[in-house]
């Protein structure tokens, strides 16, 4: 096994997306995020492949549909202003069903906002952002490690489902640094694409679209679509649950107020209250099951996000109906420090499961 | 065990240096380790501030803000994260730059040293940031001069290759200074 | 029997969804001629904005993408690095291109990108049912210009080909007519020069062609005609802006 290496978030993320053939990269440098294209502008090339420093968000996030639409691995990356010029991209890409791995690492919104880390996008990437009825893959790494990983899998699911696949991580994900193994865990799936365009020779001419006029033409196409995104969410669930059997109360928390959750668990658990958490590593497909399941036995949650509550909706539709919700967001930059948990979960027990 | 420590001061005092020397022998040592550096805005205003926790267990929060140490190689740092330090927590201050008068908190280990004045004592002022990394393994107890030695040609930069008998010869002054409990 | 006439081997049989009278048809036949003449279909992609040129791909035998408004260059862009032998070529309208689409193609332009765009300049918007475009010409009354098109208030017409000429990463820009045979002509050594640029990657390659909108000029297909000559050419002259003769990049 190879030595693990001192890694910045945004950098295992860079290097996880050469491991995972990605060899076309177009990006517009936005903070915090500048890592990950100047990363790849240095090593793309290295490994025979492709940066431009595009004109604008709105351009890399059709330079990668090109790159995609011809059967190569592409990526974009931005965080939030660069991320809402994708919405028609990436809306585009879902209706011709293209595969492609949206990155963005979180900062401060509504606006130009500031730098700090948040979790305000999750509405965006989990249920909407561009037009029209579709659905974003979204992943939600928590560690170092998982930069690396999920990229490497949000490659393969991009690719699987051909649907646009977007990682979601907060400033803080993206910035700090842990012990990281920066080869792949096991060999990298590379699904054959039988719809790329590569000039017709020997076959009949192909087409990628998104337009729809005929009656019920496009009603068909979004059932079609809805069919994948119900399969995608019955097959691609990826959650991490610590601590749940004796659990009188359980976290739900994704990206660092997770990390943060864990650390304030282990206090509470010092102090003799019995907490668990569910942390979802995938927020589309959410876990459903999970949340329902224990919060069927548990009936007591602890939502916490860097937003003012965006999962909430979430967890309030997957949980047991006696389930009683609480939330703690600390948004736009604040931070949610453990003792600052530890506080809302004495608050949230001793407010009882209803 | 769990220890986590904010080193703060100003850029070019070698923060990021020393916290990469610590992480590194950490992992090196099969701890857990997470480094948050400042960033952005904040990097640009010229501070420089690195958030360690080390462990033998899975890291939770890479933040805290209640460190079991604190070295502030500056007065603003002081300022900023003094009353942070948690409760019989350490703060090593860097008295070259810091007034003692600064050091308010009674509940906590003060631990100021002349950085500057004994680096330059070394021969560089540029060693003062190893003043105070001697210090603090001596004080933190998680990891010892050989852990750190270990480390130090993979966190040199070939060109200042040079430097590191230096290096370790002003961590060894720092421990020395922290074991004689000086600056108390 | 020889035959001196016949539809292009690569341009369908489907009957066309414009307009009687308008131009868009010729532009595509004579496109599908230079693929066959060149022999390039088989590893021919072709990108349709949006407008009346998104159907690229019922006419055109060929794979196809279908951008969204005025991203064209910027996924010819993506195309092209993925597929450099591949010969990749956009299809653009005034309002794709000269609206809202200006930033993707001049920096597809600027940066100097292998393809070819082909530029359908009818002076307003049609698919959308006329409105006024950043070609409009003074004057010129649509449904967003009901008094007709003033200065001092919406600008002047925009040139393309002469603004895109301007750029070191150009190869090839030019403007022509598709009013008269002759220009048709004219037309056809265009299009298969802009192709063969790219063959011979030479840079990137522009053809802006003037071309009607009868129905949205609310004229007959002949006076749409006739306009062109009369209206749009002393505004929009033909010609060859710049045309690279060797490999002299800067």
């Amino acid at each position: 096994m190879t030595e693990k290496k001192l890694t910045k978030g945004n950098i295992a993320l860079a290097e996880g997306a050469i491991q995972a053939g990605c060899r076309f990269y177009f990006g517009y440098p936005i903070t915090p995020q500048n890592d990950i294209p100047e990363y790849l502008a240095r090593n793309l090339p290295k490994n025979g492949g492709t940066f431009i420093p595009a004109e604008s968000e709105i351009a890399s996030i059709n330079m990668v549909m090109g790159a995609s639409a011809s059967g190569k691995r592409a990526m974009t990356s931005s965080s939030g202003p660069g991320i809402s010029l994708m919405q028609e991209g990436i809306s585009y890409l879902a209706g011709s069903e293209m595969p492609a791995v949206i990155v963005n690492i979180m900062r401060c919104g509504p606006g130009l906002g500031g730098i700090a880390p948040t979790q305000g996008d999750y509405n965006q990437a989990v249920h909407g952002g561009g037009h029209g009825d579709y659905r974003n893959i979204v992943l939600a790494p928590g560690s170092v490690q998982e930069m690396f990983d999920l990229t490497i899998r949000a490659f393969e699911l991009a690719d699987k489902y051909r649907n646009p696949t977007m990682i979601i991580a907060d400033a803080m994900i993206g910035q700090f640094q842990e012990p990281c193994r920066l080869t792949p865990e096991k060999p990298v799936e590379f699904p054959e694409k039988p719809w790329a365009l590569t000039g017709r020779k020997g076959r009949s001419p192909r087409l990628l679209k998104s337009l729809y006029l005929g009656d019920y033409e496009q009603e068909e196409h979004n059932l079609f679509l809805k069919k994948k995104y119900d399969e995608i969410q019955e097959n691609e669930v990826m959650v991490e649950m610590q601590n749940l059997d004796d659990a009188e109360l359980i976290i739900v928390a994704f990206g660092t107020p997770a990390r943060v959750a864990k650390t304030a668990i282990s206090l509470a658990r010092a102090e003799g209250l019995k907490v668990g958490l569910i942390r979802p590593i995938t927020l589309f497909p959410f876990p459903v099951k999970q949340v329902f399941e224990h919060s069927a036995r548990v009936k007591n949650i602890l939502v916490v996000e860097m937003n003012t509550g965006q999962m909430v909706r979430d967890v309030r539709i997957a949980a047991h109906k006696d389930a009683a919700i609480h939330f703690y967001g600390r948004p736009g930059g604040g931070f949610p420090f453990p003792d600052d948990v530890l506080g809302e979960i004495k608050k949230a027990l001793a407010g009882g499961a209803r | 065990m769990y220890y986590d420590v904010i080193m703060a001061g100003f850029g070019g005092q070698g923060i990021q240096t020393i916290s990469q020397i610590v992480a590194l022998a950490a992992i090196r040592k099969g701890l857990n380790v997470t480094y948050l550096p400042s960033y952005g805005v904040e990097k640009r205003g010229g501070r420089t501030n690195v958030t360690l926790v080390i462990a033998d267990e899975e890291i939770g929060s890479m933040v805290t803000n209640h460190p079991k140490c604190v070295i502030a190689m500056d007065a603003i740092a002081v300022d900023k994260y003094q009353s942070q330090v948690a409760p019989r927590g350490l703060l090593i201050t860097n008295a070259s730059l810091v007034p003692e008068s600064m050091l308010e908190r009674k509940d906590i280990e003060p631990l100021p040293l002349r950085c500057n004045d004994e680096a330059l004592a070394l021969g560089s002022a540029q060693l003062s940031n190893m003043i105070a990394l001697g210090a603090f393994l001596q004080r933190s107890g998680i990891l010892g001069i050989g852990d750190v030695e270990s480390v130090m040609d993979d966190v040199t930069p070939e060109r200042l290759k040079k430097t590191i008998p230096a290096n370790l010869a002003a961590i060894r002054r720092g421990i020395e200074i922290a074991a004689n409990g000086r600056g108390r | 029997m020889n035959a001196i006439f016949k539809r292009p081997d690569n341009l369908t049989d489907a009957a066309t969804h414009f307009c009687p009278g308008c131009t868009h048809g010729i532009a595509h036949r004579l496109i599908a001629e230079a693929m066959d003449e060149l022999g390039i279909a088989d590893r021919t992609i072709g990108i349709p904005g949006v407008g009346c040129c998104v159907f690229l791909y019922r006419y055109f035998p060929i794979d196809a993408l279908e951008a969204p408004h005025g991203r064209a260059p910027a996924c010819a862009t993506g195309m092209k690095r993925a597929q450099p032998d591949r010969i990749i070529f956009a299809y653009q309208g005034d309002g794709d291109m000269a609206a809202i689409g200006t930033s993707e193609i001049i920096h597809a332009a600027n940066r100097g990108e292998n393809i070819t765009v082909f530029f359908i300049n009818n002076s307003v918007y049609g698919m959308t049912g006329g409105q006024m475009a950043p070609t409009t010409l003074l004057g010129q009354q649509t449904t967003t210009s009901p008094f007709g098109r003033d200065f001092k208030s919406e600008g002047y017409p925009i040139k393309m080909a002469e603004m895109l000429a301007t750029l070191e990463g150009v190869a090839y820009s030019t403007r022509v007519s598709l009013h008269s045979p002759k220009h048709v002509n004219q037309a056809k050594k265009a299009i298969r020069k802009a192709f063969e640029m790219q063959i011979n990657e030479m840079g990137f390659s522009v053809v802006e062609m003037l071309s009607t909108c009868n129905t949205n000029w609310r004229v007959s297909p002949l006076e749409a005609l006739t306009m062109i000559e009369r209206e749009m050419i002393p505004y929009f002259p033909l010609g060859v802006f710049k045309e690279r003769t060797g490999k002299d990049f800067l």
